[in-house]
């Protein structure tokens, strides 16, 4: 167990607009609409805020634009990119930042618009003189090898990937917020329009504007505010690669490292969470974090996933936002990963939330596979 | 400290696919690519440039279906030196190349002004 579990908690969180916002929305606009109703959620103010972490792919210095914004000098700010599970890297950050002395309530922020301003524009890529000649679609291209492989070596079936957005529509369907609540079926995924075999457009997370924003502090100051604390027990991060050509195995992500060093930090098991909320950018990423994270054998996830076990009322309660298959997908979806795991303590979930929720678990990938960040929550039973 | 470079490693493999050849590096035994001025893992500078026999395995594909445009394939090429490329497989049908099918390398002009670069065919039997 890690000496720092449970040195900080979540207490409050906020989406900022969703969807397709207001025309000419920066995405430092949805960063302080986020943080505004954040604090709000809470009950702490801005001049609470002693530390800022924020990450988004439209502003390079994304801490500087947030502050000047926020009209804040924070003792602690980090702008950390290692693309959609940069929150989750934050959160670790902080707690070290907590444990130190150097600041007490952490902000940590996104904003998107790359709805509005579409995606290429959102999230330019880097020229790559390896990769550029063979004109990939990044990053759904990525994420079709990885599936390809995983069907490849251990006969995965299209329709048990397919089932992975057929489960988060349905849980989708529960959330007020949700871009996306057509009934779907695993036909309806399969004949959808082709975009990198083996990936239908349904295959792949929605590109939507949207962001939000989350409160950390310190156990001692979480006890009297508006929300239960959602206490930060156990945090791993792994980079394994940044270009897909350079991940050592398609079929393994580096969440085989961060979840153990999550689990061991944290002092429990797969088997004692209540609600995962795994970020899936593509269906086949809740197959392979599933398998990593050790909920069942490498291999065996597509079989996992089938009849409806990660859907509501199956075994295992997985992405009940509806995910960024069905929900929301500003393009670094991980901080509503959190906000979703950390809810689901708070008990505010309305219709989607679980009963007896003690513990979750909030998994951030970014990149192609590239970046894997795990966090564990839970309440104050479990400290 | 290692000498300045008086070529990046770009170059040097541009200048290898100009002649025809896919160029590698080896470095402690280990060969690895994109080519590199330190090798990954142990940062040694002490790095063989190589030429691959061309020969190799699709590890993984997909065929892309851009809007308004003719589907095409991307893969992941296992080279039998022990190194892994991007690449495409040409002279099939995309949604016909499949993972564990032998390929072999060609040089292909670049678009306008830019290097030739390689992409692969089938090598039945190889």
């Amino acid at each position: 167990m890690s000496k720092i579990r449970g040195n900080a908690a979540i207490v409050g969180t906020a989406e900022s607009d969703l969807g397709a916002v207001a025309p000419d929305m920066s995405p430092i606009d949805l960063m302080a609409q986020g943080t505004v109703r954040a604090l709000d959620d809470c009950g702490l103010s801005l001049k609470d805020v002693d530390g800022i972490m924020v990450a988004a792919s439209q502003s390079r210095m994304a801490a500087l634009s947030l502050c000047e914004y926020l009209g804040v000098n924070p003792k602690v700010f980090d702008s950390t990119q290692v693309g959609g599970s940069s929150f989750m890297a934050h959160l670790t950050h902080a707690q070290a930042a907590i444990e130190a002395g150097l600041c007490e309530t952490v902000l940590v922020a996104y904003g998107s618009t790359q709805r509005t301003v579409g995606r290429a524009t959102a999230s330019s890529r880097e020229p790559n003189p390896y990769e550029d000649p063979y004109n990939p679609m990044m990053p759904p291209s990525a994420y079709a090898m990885a599936a390809a492989r995983h069907m490849h070596e251990f006969g995965t079936t299209r329709e048990q990937i397919a089932e992975v957005a057929v489960a988060a529509r349905k849980w989708a369907q529960l959330n007020p917020k949700s871009f996306m609540t057509d009934d779907l079926s695993v036909e309806d995924v399969l004949g959808a329009r082709m975009v990198s075999h083996p990936f239908t457009v349904r295959d792949c997370c929605l590109v939507t504007d949207g962001g939000g924003a989350i409160v950390l502090t310190t156990p001692e100051r979480a006890k009297d505010l508006k929300q239960k604390p959602a206490y930060i027990l156990g945090t791993g991060e792994a980079i394994t690669h940044a270009m897909i050509s350079q991940m050592p195995d398609l079929t393994t992500t580096g969440t085989a490292i961060s979840g153990p060093i999550a689990f061991e930090r944290a002092g429990v098991k797969p088997a004692d969470i209540d609600v995962l909320a795994l970020y899936d950018a593509f269906t086949i990423n809740v197959i392979l974090f599933l398998e990593d994270l050790g909920y069942c054998q490498k291999g065996e996830g597509g079989a996992f996933v089938e009849g409806g076990r990660i859907a509501p009322g199956g075994e295992l309660a997985v992405n009940t936002s509806g995910g960024g298959l069905s929900y929301c997908h500003p393009g670094m979806y991980g901080l509503l990963v959190l906000i979703e795991a950390a809810r689901q303590i708070q008990g505010v979930c309305g219709d989607r939330q679980q009963d007896g929720v003690n513990l979750t678990l909030a998994h951030g990938n970014g990149g192609v596979l590239s970046s894997q960040c795990t966090v564990i929550l839970g309440n104050e039973d479990t400290l | 400290m290692s000498e300045p470079a008086e070529k990046s490693p770009l170059a040097i493999f541009r200048e290898h696919c100009d002649r025809g050849d896919l160029a590698y590096q080896v470095s402690g035994g280990k060969a690895f690519f994109y080519p590199r001025l330190t090798a990954p893992g142990t940062g040694s500078t002490d790095i063989d440039w190589k030429v691959s026999e061309g020969l190799g395995t699709v590890y993984s594909t997909t065929t892309l279906f851009p809007r308004g445009a003719d589907p095409y394939d991307v893969s992941l090429i296992d080279l039998d030196e022990g190194f892994r490329m991007m690449s495409r497989v040409e002279d099939i049908d995309p949604l016909e190349v499949k993972i564990g099918m032998r390929v072999k390398v060609r040089m292909i002009p670049g678009r306008d002004d830019e290097a030739p670069y390689p992409v692969f065919d089938l090598a039945e039997g190889a």
